[in-house]
């Protein structure tokens, strides 16, 4: 590899300054705020670690972001597995249905959502025909956790594909050759060299999931509000910046923790395949 | 053919958009412990049989025979064939010892007995120190002789070869060719070779099967391909060849009617009627510079005028014409001298040196 030299930094210029702008600075006020400025406290990050409704959220964020996860990855894997394996007209459609639902704004497949399963909705209509006369669906976790999934799941099917997309099909008829049946094949080889590409799907849906704000606040309960939605609240109705600042932090730190982590046994480079 | 038919190819024929036939019809018998090369230019429909034979693919027509027994039906998994494959196919994410002791632990073969075997067949292709590295940490050469070593480990009925050598450059290519004939020879295993490289061919084969067009043309010794090619298209396929076309004037005698060259002989009773168009093939190292005395001696004696040399150092390559028609004689280096463009030498050939072939 080359070393970087004055041209190399010209090119990446314009979007560091953007990036620095309008990414760094604000962070850097937000830490800055987090701490009281000037008159510096750590009383912000004392009132969230000391109220146990900040906790419960946090960890409740975690755990929605595992469940996500978890799902994408049992609806993911098979997916790609079919695009990636199979190919041709069935595997460019399916590519296409992955990448059409990436491009639709997830406000816009929010609102499908809570048209969905609203009071007018098929799903309340189908309860009701089965005998349930007041089901109760949206607003609920289960909606919240739909909804994250439907968002996410391109994201993990995506990520693995392009992990397998690169698997040599001449190792399988090898492991044929060698007397493995197809399931001891899928197992023993396709397996472990598909699972780059389910931990990479997993670390990039786990923390998406973890900053998100939108859905959960739309399709979820109150009991559903992850931490995002808790400084969303904290700022717009409170206009209490100082816990906000630190709130935004923890989350920070949590998210560098996960990508330290995966740093750490897979490299930060293999991220994005 | 040594000993009677171990695995059998009978009227095998595949299809795979129902029009044409990428493999039109192979038979071919093969005896326990030979070693068969098909060789054949890309899509000539050899390497579309051997993955017939792995199983990999289902035959249109036709039946695959291993001791008596079709096996046509049988899934690749049971086959108890060896493969190796064109990139080796090794797996990235096992150490070479757990590669060789796949097919072993597939086979619930008991753990200390796998070990055992595995270092065997390390031992066998030498590379016994070399069991903890990943594939990646290998040479393509030391690739190739692990999945040599995983393909024979089992102990499989036969060993098919899917143009192994292809990725090597030419000298650790050469030093393979030897080295996997000397592991069959010691294995004892029959061996099918796939490959467009006739040196490869040459060089390792008790028998070649030469593929075109989804057919075997010929089916022979390396050398009686060579010699006594039967098609026009193994001729020009196997080694250098000239072609020069023209009509039987007396097949009894041996004498063919070239246009613009006139008569040549060729060994007396050929195989075509008299008139019929045939092509003589005379290889380009059979042709020798004859000036004077010497010429006597030749059954065809022409003149030739030198357009072009090529040096390859041991030999040169010598192209020019002879009554209109181009010629290519190969001359050992040292006897070229001071030859050069436009000059006219007297070279021939002898009658036994040409072979008729249908034109």
């Amino acid at each position: 590899m080359a070393r970087p030299d004055v041209r190399a930094w010209l090119l990446v210029g314009p979007a560091t300054l953007f990036i620095f702008l309008l990414f760094v600075a604000p962070l850097g006020e937000m830490l800055w705020r987090s701490v009281g400025g000037a008159d510096f406290t750590l009383k912000h990050y004392e009132t969230f670690f000391s109220t146990p409704l900040y906790i419960r959220v946090l960890g409740h964020t975690f755990w929605t972001a595992f469940v996500v996860t978890l799902i994408c990855l049992l609806l993911g894997y098979p997916v790609a597995f079919v695009i990636a394996r199979y190919g041709g007209k069935l595997g460019g459609l399916l590519l296409l249905v992955v990448a059409m639902s990436m491009w639709t704004s997830f406000l816009v497949r929010a609102y499908a959502w809570m048209v969905i399963l609203g009071n007018r909705g098929p799903v309340v209509a189908l309860l009701n025909a089965l005998g349930d006369p007041n089901p109760k669906v949206l607003f609920t976790t289960f909606a919240a956790t739909i909804g994250l999934v439907h968002l996410l799941l391109p994201y993990m099917v995506m990520a693995i594909y392009a992990v397998m997309a690169r698997i040599d099909p001449a190792h399988l008829r090898a492991a044929a050759s060698l007397g493995a049946t197809p399931g001891s094949a899928f197992r023993h080889v396709y397996l472990p060299l598909s699972l780059p590409g389910v931990v990479n799907g997993c670390v990039l849906v786990f923390i998406i999931c973890l900053g998100f704000y939108v859905t959960p606040v739309l399709l979820g309960g109150p009991q559903d509000h992850l931490i995002a939605g808790l400084i969303g609240e904290q700022i717009e109705e409170l206009l209490n910046w100082g816990l906000a600042a630190a709130m935004s932090m923890v989350l920070l730190v949590a998210t560098l923790g996960v990508l330290a982590i995966y740093n750490a046994v897979v490299g930060l480079d293999k991220l994005w395949g | 053919m040594s000993g009677p038919a171990y695995l059998g190819l009978r009227a095998l024929v595949k299809s795979y958009d129902g029009v044409k036939n990428a493999v039109d019809g192979i038979d071919v018998e093969i005896a326990r412990g030979e070693f068969v090369t098909f060789l054949g230019p890309s899509g000539s429909g050899k390497t579309t049989t051997l993955l017939m034979i792995a199983g990999f693919e289902d035959p249109t027509a036709g039946d695959i025979m291993l001791e008596g027994q079709s096996i046509v039906r049988v899934k690749p998994y049971r086959r108890n064939i060896g493969m190796v494959f064109q990139n080796y196919a090794l797996f990235p994410h096992m150490t070479v010892a757990k590669n060789v002791g796949f097919p072993l632990r597939m086979r619930g073969i008991e753990a200390s007995e796998a070990t055992r075997r595995v270092e065997d067949a390390l031992d066998l292709v030498g590379l016994r120190d070399f069991s903890s590295r990943h594939p990646r940490a290998l040479s393509g050469g030391q690739q190739q002789r692990v999945a040599l070593a995983r393909a024979l480990v089992f102990q499989p009925d036969v060993l098919l070869l899917d143009e192994p050598l292809g990725a090597l450059d030419k000298n650790l290519r050469e030093q393979m060719q030897v080295e996997i004939k000397r592991i069959q020879r010691e294995v004892g295993i029959t061996a099918i070779y796939v490959t467009h490289d006739q040196t490869e061919a040459m060089t390792m084969s008790d028998r070649i099967a030469v593929f075109n067009d989804g057919r075997i043309e010929q089916l022979d010794t390396p050398l009686a391909v060579y010699r006594r090619p039967t098609t026009r298209f193994v001729g020009g396929f196997v080694g250098d060849s000239n072609f020069l076309d023209g009509r039987i004037a007396s097949a009894r005698e041996g004498r063919v009617r070239i246009e613009g060259l006139g008569e040549v002989r060729v060994p007396a009773g050929a195989t075509a009627a008299d008139g019929a168009a045939v092509a003589v093939l005379v290889r380009p190292e059979d042709i020798v510079r004859a000036d004077g005395a010497a010429r006597m001696s030749l059954d065809n004696r022409f003149e030739f005028v030198v357009r072009g040399i090529v040096n390859y150092g041991d030999t040169v390559m010598v192209m020019g014409e002879t009554g209109g028609l181009g010629l290519r004689i190969r001359m050992p280096g040292r006897a070229v001298g001071t030859l050069a463009e436009g000059e006219r030498i007297g070279i021939g050939w002898r009658a036994e040196d040409g072979r008729v072939l249908a034109g």
